[in-house]
């Protein structure tokens, strides 16, 4: 963990020396309630953040939970009567015709993302970080899509695809032969023009992150795998990426992570619908929405939820066996 | 059609202070009876019943004070129109300050629920139709028989069945109004020498010319979803007619009826001519191919003029004409069914200053049915037509005088789609994504797609 902790000691470190100098100040002014103090400042420090962790993420959560087994419409308050039990479920796997092409897309997503996206930015980071002439310029081009949230890449990469003013189908002469392609509006490939525009930011994303883990590789590793011979492929693949191995958890799961999040793009380009459902998106159309379907809606995020859990398991994990 | 216009006029002025006096008259008397005979439970609850609004005020309106009002006009020409109504309305009633919310118009909309559970302004901008009707049945608005009385002298009878909530109570006051028709431009159409075809083979007729004229015959773009749903509106209104359009709508009927299948069949028999990659351009863009002249003919509500206003040329707005949606050959063609949503403004039920300002927000409502008020609206944003039969029209040009009248012609008046059912079976998830599958292979048996139709209509949770 040692590549990644950096960002997190210094802060750690900061509070504890604050919390020291604070408990030192009162302790020079008040020795009796010495102990008290300390007690009440940890449960301060430990408490507040932990309130507020059960109130806003947890407390929501269960909430959430709880609604699923309701057919709540948002308006008015919850009684006996809403519970439905595991009706929206039942329906969701069996009836809901958008469940499963939403599952789908999210693994899509998350296959393009682990395959394609993730491994092209790893590439960009090793290219970058050889030094070669002007590479800030490149890391500054490839790195100012993040800079940009999803919802101004959407409109950027909406404005390419447009069948009739879009640059893509103007550039390949399409419009003028009259033989225009949908990006968007085609069910077969709208996912995978949305995938291309995420990636586009994704990719740079993630070579900010490898290209940091890069740099703090001992380059007497690498020096010492050349002076026993091996080739440039080998070296990496032997040495650096088994040095890499914390990054590349994180890379894992900010993959995994970014795919099941996946939402601003499709709802921008057309709220989510005609071959772009995602889970997130029917969370947000069933319970969001005028339609007000908390209840249904709720079932898919609890869905999702558990979806969730396992790349956060893995993070949390392996973090805290790192630190231990 | 001015004699008639002023004697309207004047009736309406016989007919207010009438209206004005008598109101206040009853609430004093019911107001009076309860203090007399406070004990008699039953007798207070008749008179509650008959009540229709709970208001403790003694008088209708009051000038001065303060009021607020949610708005959901967000766009340019929109946002200055309701600004240009409240400061009239401040100027008119005495000072009145009227605190004015915009919410952007998608926001507003996805919120409404919350926000009307929540603490809402007084009044709010909002949609007749089913829209209406369902906030009225969970209790969210005020009802507002009362106005509705004093105002209902100026509107036709269409106007005043669309306020009505499924308790018979008045709701809403309906401000403006848009039909929904066949755009084209006169000058593409006089070059090529089209005539406005009427029946459905002189439609598809004209459709088959165009396409030989080099044109795209319809202009059809769907991207957001909604517009496909005008389509299937006057279909289904000209082949199966209106009763079984808004019972199917509210599931009173079902979506794998024969009948639907036959919209379906009809509907695939113009797909061939609409736009190009059209699940992947919006509304917007529809509309530059007409203005652009690379479209015949466009199938949408009177607000494309706002696209060809937006041009900033009057001669291109000058050449936008329109027609009714063609017969179909059934005897539902005499309906002359139409789309025309009605926008409307409400009262809230949970806003904490409500009670004290309903004689504002009563008087805000009564200066928004005058035909005067809504006409400064319509100069702002001509997109939208007035609804209040004192309306000065003499002003509006030509392509506003026939949308007038091809209303008023209609028998049957219909609010779109997604005004006329539940909005989560009309939207992106529902209805709209349907339809989106039926228009990519429109040569489809639709037995499945409808059957699918149907199961997510049962799987919705009851309203």
């Amino acid at each position: 963990m040692a590549n990644t902790t950096p960002s997190l000691a210094p802060v750690r470190a900061q509070e504890a020396s604050e919390a020291g100098a604070l408990a030192a100040t009162r302790r020079r002014r008040r020795y009796t309630l010495l102990t008290s103090h300390d007690k009440i400042l940890i449960v301060l420090m430990v408490g507040v953040p932990l309130t507020l962790d059960l109130l806003l993420i947890w407390g929501p959560t269960l909430a959430s939970v709880v609604l699923s087994f309701t057919n709540w419409d948002g308006i008015g308050s919850v009684t006996g009567e809403n519970f439905v039990g595991f009706k929206n479920y039942q329906f969701m796997l069996t009836g809901y015709t958008l469940f499963w092409p939403a599952f789908t897309h999210n693994l899509i997503w998350l296959a393009w993302l682990t395959f394609i996206a993730t491994p092209l930015g790893m590439f960009l980071a090793v290219l970058l970080d050889r030094e070669m002439r002007g590479t800030r310029i490149y890391q500054s081009v490839f790195f100012l899509p993040v800079v940009l949230s999803l919802v101004v890449v959407g409109f950027i990469w909406e404005l390419q695809y447009t069948p009739t003013e879009g640059f893509i189908n103007n550039a390949f002469g399409l419009v003028k032969s009259g033989k225009l392609i949908d990006w968007l509006g085609n069910p077969r490939i709208n996912l995978f023009a949305v995938l291309v525009a995420a990636s586009w930011r994704h990719i740079g994303y993630i070579m900010i992150l490898y290209l940091a883990g890069l740099k703090s590789v001992d380059p007497s590793l690498r020096e010492a795998a050349r002076v026993d011979g091996a080739t440039e492929v080998q070296t990496f693949f032997n040495v650096v990426l088994p040095v890499m191995a914390p990054i590349n958890v994180i890379i894992v799961v900010v993959t995994a992570i970014e795919a099941l999040r996946a939402f601003d793009i499709a709802f921008i380009i057309n709220q989510g619908k005609n071959g772009l459902e995602l889970l997130s998106i029917l969370i947000t159309n069933n319970s969001i929405s005028e339609a007000s379907l908390v209840g249904f809606g709720s079932a898919i995020a609890v869905i999702l939820l558990v979806i969730s859990l396992g790349p956060i398991i893995l993070f949390l994990s392996r973090t805290m066996r790192t630190t231990a | 059609m001015g004699d008639s216009r002023d004697a309207k006029r004047v009736r309406n002025r016989l007919a207010l202070p009438y209206l004005d006096a008598e109101l206040p008259l009853n609430l004093d008397l019911s107001r009076r009876d309860i203090l007399k005979i406070a004990g008699y439970g039953s007798l207070a609850a008749f008179i509650a019943a008959c009540g229709g609004s709970p208001t403790t005020t003694t008088s209708l309106t009051a000038k001065g004070g303060a009021m607020s009002l949610g708005s959901y006009n967000t766009d340019p020409n929109s946002k200055k129109g309701t600004q240009a109504i409240v400061d009239a309305f401040t100027a008119a009633n005495g000072g009145t300050k009227v605190k004015l919310n915009t919410v952007d118009h998608g926001t507003f909309q996805n919120q409404i629920s919350s926000y009307l559970q929540g603490t809402p302004e007084d009044a709010f901008t909002w949609f007749s139709g089913h829209r209406m009707r369902f906030f009225a049945d969970k209790g969210l608005a005020t009802p507002i028989d009362d106005v509705w009385d004093a105002v209902k002298s100026n509107y036709t009878e269409g106007f005043a069945a669309s306020i009505k909530g499924n308790d018979g109570h008045a709701y809403a006051i309906p401000t403006d109004y848009y039909p929904w028709a066949v755009f084209y431009r006169k000058d593409v159409w006089a070059q090529h020498s089209y005539t406005v075809p009427t029946t459905w083979d002189a439609f598809k007729a004209l459709c088959a010319q165009m396409k030989k004229d080099g044109l795209t015959p319809i202009a059809f773009a769907d991207k957001d979803g909604w517009p496909a749903q005008g389509t299937f509106d006057i279909l289904n209104l000209r082949l199966n007619g209106y009763d079984f359009h808004t019972e199917l709508l509210t599931g009173k009927q079902k979506w794998t009826d024969p009948r639907v299948t036959a919209v379906y069949k009809k509907w695939s028999e113009i797909t061939q001519y609409y736009s190009q990659a059209f699940a992947g351009l919006t509304w917007e863009q529809g509309a530059d191919q007409l203005l652009r002249k690379t479209a015949g003919m466009y199938l949408l509500g009177l607000f494309v003029s706002d696209e060809f206003k937006a041009s900033g040329s009057q001669a291109d707005l000058d050449q936008l004409d329109f027609f009714p949606f063609p017969d179909m050959g059934t005897q539902y063609d005499a309906e002359k069914a139409l789309d025309a949503p009605i926008d409307v403004y409400m009262l809230t039920k949970k806003s904490p200053t409500l009670a004290a300002n309903r004689a504002q927000a009563n008087a805000f409502l009564e200066f928004v049915a005058k035909g005067s008020t809504q006409v400064l609206y319509w100069q702002n944003a001509p997109g939208s037509i007035p609804t209040a039969t004192d309306a000065d029209t003499s002003q509006y040009p030509a392509l506003t005088k026939k949308a007038v009248q091809i209303v008023s012609n209609a028998k049957r008046i219909t609010q779109y789609f997604d005004r006329d059912s539940r909005p989560d079976y009309s939207g992106p998830n529902g209805m709209q994504g349907f339809l989106l599958k039926f228009l990519a292979n429109p040569g489809q048996d639709t037995t499945s797609l409808q059957g699918q139709m149907q199961s997510f209509w049962d799987s919705l949770a009851p309203e």
